[in-house]
């Protein structure tokens, strides 16, 4: 597992307060791990500052699975 | 209870009127106050009469990037945002017959469409200290309504559904939202009026009398302070009695 998916699924762990084996990747945030629109507002604003980024708004909404954040994380990391 | 101490406030149209009083008010309650003014020359006024306590900034409020930029800057220099104070407002009165689209439009992008700026650039910060206060000074006649002031009203009107349904959104990140709403009050606005059409007014007054800007004021520190923590999505209405809503 890369160094990026890790640090994704901790952000997911800690922001919605759910268990590691519940973040597998088709999981999606609002259906699969109770996460409400404001949770997942959070959570984009916590990937934003662990990977130093700014995450657009338009983009920001199409992140709705655990896949989807750790795709988006490797397309626009500078690491 | 009412105590500011710590706490950093923003404070738009401060220069003046109700703004003014506002300002000073956060600031004799502890807080740090930054003020904003259209000018630069209010904005030095500001700094003059909160001297240690705070500063003024030039801001006009319906410049995004300019907002977005203060936002910042405050919060860089200052490293927060505790409580964000909507005051800052225009009039341009006129029937809707006569009414221009330009003194429609100017009118909503000041007294509405400015708030969404400012409360959307706050917002990130207050979610993640889960806590912050923002007061939005709306009016009386966005309740009752008021000839020639159909713009104005509808601004005002929108600033309470505005406010009740941010509320809603962000109640559970320790953010209230709250308006209130002033009635005639003693400022630059009401000193345009002939003696006539204030005994008129203070004929639908039971105070009989102008309210002061310090006795708005004294609502939103209220507002602002850890004693109104669990009030949130209200309006508190300081009219002398003129509309008991």
């Amino acid at each position: 597992m890369s160094n990026i998916e890790e640090r994704v699924k901790k952000i997911i762990i800690e922001q919605l307060g759910v268990k590691e084996e519940e973040v597998k990747p088709e999981a999606s945030f609002e259906n699969d791990l109770g996460a409400d629109s404001l949770d997942t507002v959070e959570l984009v604003m916590a990937l934003e500052e662990e990977f130093e980024t700014e995450i657009p708004d338009e983009e920001a909404e199409k992140i709705k699975t655990v896949q989807a954040a750790i795709d988006y994380v490797k397309a626009h990391s500078q690491e | 209870m009412f105590d500011l101490t710590g706490q950093v406030a923003l404070v738009t149209g401060a220069s003046r009127g109700i703004g003014r009083a506002i300002a000073e008010q956060l600031a004799a309650a502890g807080a740090t106050v930054i003020g904003t003014a259209t000018s630069d020359k209010g904005a030095t006024a500001i700094s003059d009469y909160l001297g240690e306590r705070g500063c003024g900034m030039a801001l006009n409020v319906t410049d995004s990037e300019a907002v977005s930029g203060l936002i910042k800057q405050v919060e860089s220099d200052y490293q927060k945002i505790d409580i964000l104070v909507n005051n800052a407002g225009i009039t341009q009165d006129n029937l809707l017959m006569r009414m221009k689209d330009d003194e429609w439009q100017s009118v909503i992008d000041t007294n509405l469409t400015a708030i969404f700026r400012l409360c959307k650039a706050v917002m990130r910060g207050m979610m993640k200290r889960r806590h912050g206060r923002i007061i939005n000074i709306s009016s009386v006649v966005g309740t009752t309504g008021n000839p020639g002031q159909t713009n104005y009203c509808a601004a005002k009107a929108g600033l309470v559904g505005f406010s009740k349904s941010l509320a809603k959104e962000i109640a559970a990140r320790g953010v209230t939202v709250n308006c209130v709403a002033p009635g005639f009050i003693d400022t630059d606005m009401t000193k345009a009026l002939t003696e006539d059409q204030k005994s008129a007014i203070f004929a639908n007054i039971p105070a009989t009398r102008l309210g002061e800007p310090e006795e708005v004021a004294a609502a939103v520190v209220f507002l602002a302070s850890k004693g109104a923590a669990y009030i949130t999505g209200e309006t508190i209405h300081v009219n002398g009695g003129m509309a008991m809503i």
